[in-house]
């Protein structure tokens, strides 16, 4: 089992900016963990104090159970793979692989046989005398990732490293560093500002805005149960309508908006009469011509056709812009723009949650 | 050339033709074959030139070799301008380093600006000030004595005062090439091998230097024909020991008044620090259009 990462009430600053504020997270041995939040929000920061780059502020970080204070960059059993790769342009690429076994004093046959290896295990057998400028984005892509497996971390970090590819490799890599990671069994710690890329890839996800962490979860959960505004609002899309809380009872809450009343699944820290708001995710609005309980008269505005789905977009008759998913065997039903609608929801799939 | 009459037309592209041919031809090709045709010549009294003694010789080359004091002054020149270069590239190395990717935008602004204000005064003034800090009774032995560093004065003017003057004078001139090259390094990659555990010497001897090779290669050319032409530096700091090549070659023009072995001396150095360069870009690989930019 590889090493566990323990962040212990981490702060840093620089300056008078607080980066990050208070973290804390246990990442087990072997566990895919990303950081999701919006870009400048604090998430590469952190990396970088786990690879060593820069000492916490206040707070420890622990890899396997050892204290980090004082161990440099070049002494932690982590390897980083950079949002810009950071391949040296010099080298061909098996040396690249294996500046790493260069770093620790291996002898050249045998750093050699590693990379053959390792580019084996990338699918570019053959590519180790080819520069890295001759590679494509998603070769380099798979060179960097080899580069940071060749001294077998206990801990890879990785920072973004698939924001430069396109749609269809984007999506190709996910799967390939999913199955790297099950098969390496490295623990992998994964940086993202794409929830769709977090959602898809890991074992739990951690959401943080403006360097406080908001929720640490599976992805299910994440998306079934977000214990803040923000990671209702950032991770998939929602609807919400803010009012006051009026009554809560059996795990239910009622909140009062000039849309009217809504009841929804209780979440965390609210309090009768404080103000609250509703979250309703698109796919769980019905859509029907007559006025339901739980129910927002609205005007129908335009219908994306996705697919699978198409996207309703809709504004209630309060202004507010509404989404609603319908699926395609319910396309026949679609409103025509333009059509007044009534969107509804069961109170178990909306959630109430304290406004900050 | 086309290129050029393409752009400005006819008249004003050959216009700046004619003025780069007249540069070259002008200020560079006809002086140098004057004084290659000078020093193929025997020293005459003006009398005989034009007679039978004007026949086209070597002696003046020959000269050289032949003379052990000029031999060996010539020796001293080609690896005292060596030393200088390397002095000047060990101490600049780290320097441009620290300003190009540890110190801040505002430290690296501030040691530019403390590296600049002294070329502000003119150079044999500069000189001069290290004359007085080297001096028997000057400054910097009296500082080392009331340390207690030294028992008795020491005599820095000399090999070292020529040493340390060129360095001093020649340093921007390492310091900018590498400097420029070393900016433009990904600072990830610096982080990258650090990440993957090589130690400080190997980063820059992986990473840093062979990204740095066309600066530190410039840098190497500029400074060591700069030592090899140096006249101010031996000539104020210098010794009767420590006595430089182109001194030589002025007493050759300006006291013994013999233009004829001061010119063949002159293109012995011209042929060496040709030499220099094409060996040190051999060696570094870099070709001379890198070297341009």
């Amino acid at each position: 089992m590889s090493h566990s990462v323990e962040l212990i009430d981490v702060e840093q600053a620089f300056g008078d900016v607080k980066a990050v504020h208070h973290f804390s997270a246990h990442i087990a041995g072997g566990e895919f963990f990303s950081i999701l939040g919006p870009s400048g929000c604090g998430k590469t920061t952190l990396l970088r104090l786990i690879a060593g780059f820069t000492e916490p502020t206040k707070g420890r970080v622990r890899i396997g159970d050892k204290d980090m204070a004082g161990i440099p960059a070049d002494r932690r059993p982590t390897a980083m793979i950079f949002q810009s790769l950071a391949l040296f342009p010099l080298m061909p690429v098996w040396e690249n692989i294996a500046f790493g076994l260069e770093a620790r004093g291996v002898a050249k046959a045998q750093r050699r046989k590693r990379a053959e290896e390792l580019l084996d295990l990338i699918a570019l057998p053959g590519y180790g005398d080819r520069m890295v400028h001759e590679l494509s984005g998603g070769q380099r892509q798979r060179v960097a990732i080899a580069r940071a497996l060749a001294v077998e971390p206990q801990v890879l970090l990785l920072d973004e490293p698939l924001s430069a590819l396109d749609l269809k490799l984007r999506q190709h890599m996910r799967a390939e560093l999913r199955a790297l990671q099950k098969r390496t069994g490295v623990t992998f710690i994964y940086i993202t500002h794409d929830q769709s890329e977090a959602l898809a890839m890991s074992d739990r996800v951690a959401v943080m805005s403006a360097g406080i962490l908001q929720q640490i979860a599976t992805p299910q959960e994440l998306y079934a149960n977000p214990a803040t505004p923000f990671t209702a609002r950032f991770v998939g899309e929602t609807n919400d309508l803010t009012g006051t809380l009026r009554g809560l009872e059996a795990g239910l809450a009622t909140i009062a908006t000039t849309a009217g009343r809504f009841t929804g699944r209780t979440g965390l820290g609210l309090e009768d009469g404080g103000r609250a708001t509703i979250f309703i995710r698109p796919e769980s609005m019905s859509l029907s011509r007559i006025e339901m309980p739980n129910s927002l008269s609205a005007k129908a505005v335009s219908l994306e056709y996705e697919g699978a789905v198409a996207i309703l977009r809709a504004v209630s008759d309060h202004g507010q812009e509404l989404l609603a998913t319908i699926p395609n065997r319910n396309l026949a039903d679609a409103p025509q723009p333009g059509e007044q609608i009534w969107l509804s929801f069961a109170p178990q799939e909306a959630l109430v949650l304290a406004d900050a | 050339m086309r290129e050029m009459i393409r752009r400005f037309g006819p008249g004003l592209g050959g216009f700046f033709l004619a003025l780069v041919a007249l540069w070259i031809i002008g200020m560079v090709l006809a002086p140098n074959l004057m004084m290659l045709n000078f020093s193929l010549k025997p020293n005459l009294f003006p009398a005989d030139i034009g007679g039978p003694k004007d026949v086209y010789t070597v002696s003046n080359y020959t000269a050289l070799f032949g003379d052990s004091v000029h031999r060996s002054i010539f020796l001293k020149t080609v690896w005292g301008s060596a030393l200088v270069m390397l002095a000047t590239l060990a101490i600049t190395y780290p320097l441009a380093f620290w300003m190009a990717k540890v110190a801040s935008l505002r430290g690296a602004r501030a040691m530019l600006t403390l590296l600049i204000i002294p070329f502000w005064i003119n150079e044999v003034l500069r000189t001069l000030a290290w004359f007085i800090i080297l001096s028997f009774n000057g400054p910097l032995n009296a500082f080392l004595l009331g340390l207690g560093l030294i028992d008795a004065p020491v005599r820095w003017q000399g090999d070292f005062g020529v040493l340390a003057g060129m360095v001093y004078a020649y340093i921007l001139f390492m310091l900018f090439p590498i400097y420029n090259s070393i900016s433009t390094l990904e600072t990830a990659q610096l982080e990258a091998a650090k990440n993957l555990g090589a130690s400080g010497l190997r980063i820059h001897w992986r990473i840093v230097i062979p990204h740095a090779k066309a600066g530190i290669a410039t840098g190497c050319v500029f400074t060591f024909m700069l030592a090899a032409g140096s006249y101010v530096a031996p000539a104020l700091l210098g010794s009767p020991g420590s006595r430089w090549f182109t001194e030589i070659i002025y007493n050759w023009f300006f006291e013994g008044g013999n233009w004829n072995r001061g010119a063949a001396y002159a293109l012995i150095l011209l042929v060496l620090c040709m030499a220099v360069v094409m060996v040190t870009l051999k060696l570094f690989r870099v070709n001379l259009a890198d070297v341009a930019k």
